[in-house]
């Protein structure tokens, strides 16, 4: 039975759609350009904005990469980037910045927290997943702010941006951008990786239908647990740029309500695409940042709004995006 | 005699105050097709669940090629050999049919722990997958989602899936319910070529199918085995002509 049979060329791919190749490509030239546009306008906020918007993005592909790809709806995400933030705080209230020490020190620490609650939370599933990973978040939040020599509720100041050998690097605002967009680049692209891999594959499949791959022969709560520490080890990296862009450390990186905002990026842009969870980061903070400067109640339109695309559209913004790109088509085919 | 595949001893399963199977004790040979017939909700699929571990068992014993396996989690009795289908046809609906049998034959190479590679363009395990999507008659409808195909179709592809995992034993649970006759009957050739080269457990309602093609057959009533034996005596035995072979119409379907 193991015999190749015949020429297998014919493997079929799972093609992605041309937008899906296109709108990845646009979306990354996009933020590549940006720092010449605002060069230009001398918009030196908007370089800030960005950064705050990439270094989302990168928690939220994270957040994609589990519940878009192995239906595990988890609501404490935030929690794994308070973890990298606190890492880079922590260590630098005694003057460690390298990256060299902060980076692994932040990645194994967020990785050995997901790996430890995971191992709890993935034996349950559906409603009561969503609640633990939720009370494992609270649970880090709670213990962040107890941390009465690193500033406990109040937080702490991050007095220098980590450096690398020793040099100050991420101080140059336009560097720092482009650090952030290296990191969100290589973590879509090692997420893109993940999911057409024979490990993805098993994710994707027990998405679709785990007593089946159970009864294949794959023992799914391992591959699971392998999944939530590599999207554990991503929010950490969040939160190590994090810490640098705000130059502050918070309890409240890791509040409930940081992680609710993740899911819902990935709901408005688009469950299950990770160019969705890019395309929704930017999407969300722009929005808050614009409807703010309309109204001092700008949160009583925000709410609502994002409400109304997250339940109305499916598909997120590239939902909305396909179908009006189908449209067209059919027009321009019609003449 | 060689030692069977399966053995099962006095195993039971009670769901709340109701016994569903009490007291089964059968073994299959290897290479054997033992069929196992009973009215509705005898126990057929609640003793498929238990043997695949999808189910614990209350009590009693099961050994699959010599081992203990009772307290075994279903992934690791996949692994060892043994495969099943589902009354209910269960495959992968967002995945193509070859990506469906593709991920079968993964499970079965065993090495899943890939984080970078394709594995959608892997010809290791793209090749045996269209082989055994050939062998099923479903070569055409390869790139097709399996959420896409026929009801006749998944249950094919549920086969092609379990055949590339090499098992020692498949549990097929009615194979052929809910097909159309046509389809019925190339399941029925399907699974003749199949026959001797690993031993299988088939549940199923037609008696056409079972008469066809079993070397032994049991009869589950209320959770116990009523009778045991090859078909011919289990045709002749007044106890099942009465209690079970008396209204086959309502099971011919
Ligand atoms: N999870 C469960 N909880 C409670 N009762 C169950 C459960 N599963 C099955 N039963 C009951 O056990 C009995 C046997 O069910 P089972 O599905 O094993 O029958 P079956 O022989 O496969 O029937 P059919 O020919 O209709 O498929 C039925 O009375 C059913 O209602
Ligand atoms: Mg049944």
């Amino acid at each position: 039975m193991t015999q190749a049979v015949g020429p297998v060329e014919a493997a079929p791919r799972t093609r992605r759609s041309r937008a899906a190749v296109a709108l990845p490509l646009v979306l990354f030239a996009a933020l590549a350009l940006l720092p010449l546009v605002t060069a230009a306008l001398s918009a030196g906020y908007m370089l800030d904005l960005f950064v705050r918007v990439m270094i989302f993005a990168i928690a939220a592909l994270s957040v994609d990469l589990l519940i878009g790809y192995a239906a595990l709806v988890t609501f404490g995400q935030a929690a794994f980037v308070g973890l990298g933030a606190y890492a880079v705080g922590m260590l630098g209230a005694h003057e460690i910045t390298d990256l060299t020490i902060a980076l692994p020190v932040a990645l194994l620490a967020s990785g050995l927290f997901a790996l430890v609650t995971g191992l709890v939370c993935l034996r349950t599933k559906g409603v009561y997943f969503i609640m633990i990973t939720l009370a494992f978040g609270q649970m880090a939040f709670f213990t962040a702010s107890s941390l009465a020599p690193y500033g406990g509720d109040d937080g702490l100041t991050v007095h220098e941006r980590s450096t690398l050998f020793g040099v100050a690097v991420l101080d140059r605002p336009v560097v720092f951008y482009y650090v952030v967009l290296a990191a969100l680049l290589a973590v879509y692209l090692t997420c893109r990786t993940l999911i057409a891999s024979r490990f993805g594959r098993v994710l994707r499949g027990a998405k679709d239908n785990a007593l089946r791959m159970t009864t294949l022969g794959f023992q799914v709560y391992r591959f699971q647990l392998v999944a939530y520490v590599i999207a554990g080890m991503i929010a950490g990296l969040a939160g190590v740029l994090l810490a640098n862009a705000t130059e502050f450390v918070s309890p409240a990186y890791m509040s409930w309500q940081r992680s609710g905002e993740l899911i819902i990026m990935v709901l408005l842009g688009g469950l299950g695409t990770l160019h969705g969870a890019v395309l929704g980061a930017i999407a969300f903070l722009l929005l808050e940042e614009w409807l703010a400067t309309l109204t001092e109640h700008w949160k009583m339109i925000f709410g609502p709004l994002l409400v109304l695309v997250v339940v109305f559209v499916r598909g997120g913004l590239i939902g909305i995006g396909t179908a009006l790109a189908g449209a067209v088509s059919r027009r321009l085919r019609r003449g | 005699m060689a030692e069977p595949v399966l053995a099962l001893e006095g195993l039971r399963k009670q769901f709340g105050g109701l016994v569903v199977t009490d007291q089964v004790t059968l073994s299959v040979a290897p290479g054997e097709l033992h069929a196992v017939i009973g009215p509705n909700g005898a126990g057929k699929t609640t003793l498929i669940n238990q043997i695949s571990g999808v189910l614990p068992s209350d009590s009693g014993r099961i050994l699959f090629a010599g081992h203990d396996i009772t307290r075994l989690p279903p992934h690791e009795r996949a692994r060892r050999g043994l495969a099943r289908t589902f009354q209910i046809t269960s495959v992968l609906p967002a995945f193509s049919a070859l990506e469906n049998v593709a991920v079968a034959v993964q499970a079965h190479a065993g090495s899943s722990y890939r984080f970078v590679g394709d594995a959608a363009a892997e010809p290791a395990l793209n090749g045996p997958a269209l082989a055994a999507l050939e062998e099923v008659g479903l070569a055409e409808r390869a790139d097709v989602p399996a959420g896409h195909l026929s009801h006749g179709e998944k249950r094919a592809l549920e086969l092609a899936m379990a055949l590339v995992t090499e098992p020692k034993l498949l549990l097929l649970d009615e194979p052929m319910a809910g097909t159309g006759r046509e389809e019925t009957a190339r399941l029925i050739a399907v699974l003749r070529r199949l026959k001797g080269r690993f031993a299988m457990m088939l549940v199923e309602h037609d008696m056409t199918a079972v008469f066809a093609l079993a070397d032994h057959i049991s009869v589950l009533i209320y959770g116990r085995i009523l009778l045991s034996g090859k078909p011919d005596e289990v045709r002749e035995d007044p106890q099942v002509v009465a209690a079970y072979l008396g209204d086959e119409i309502e099971f011919e379907r």
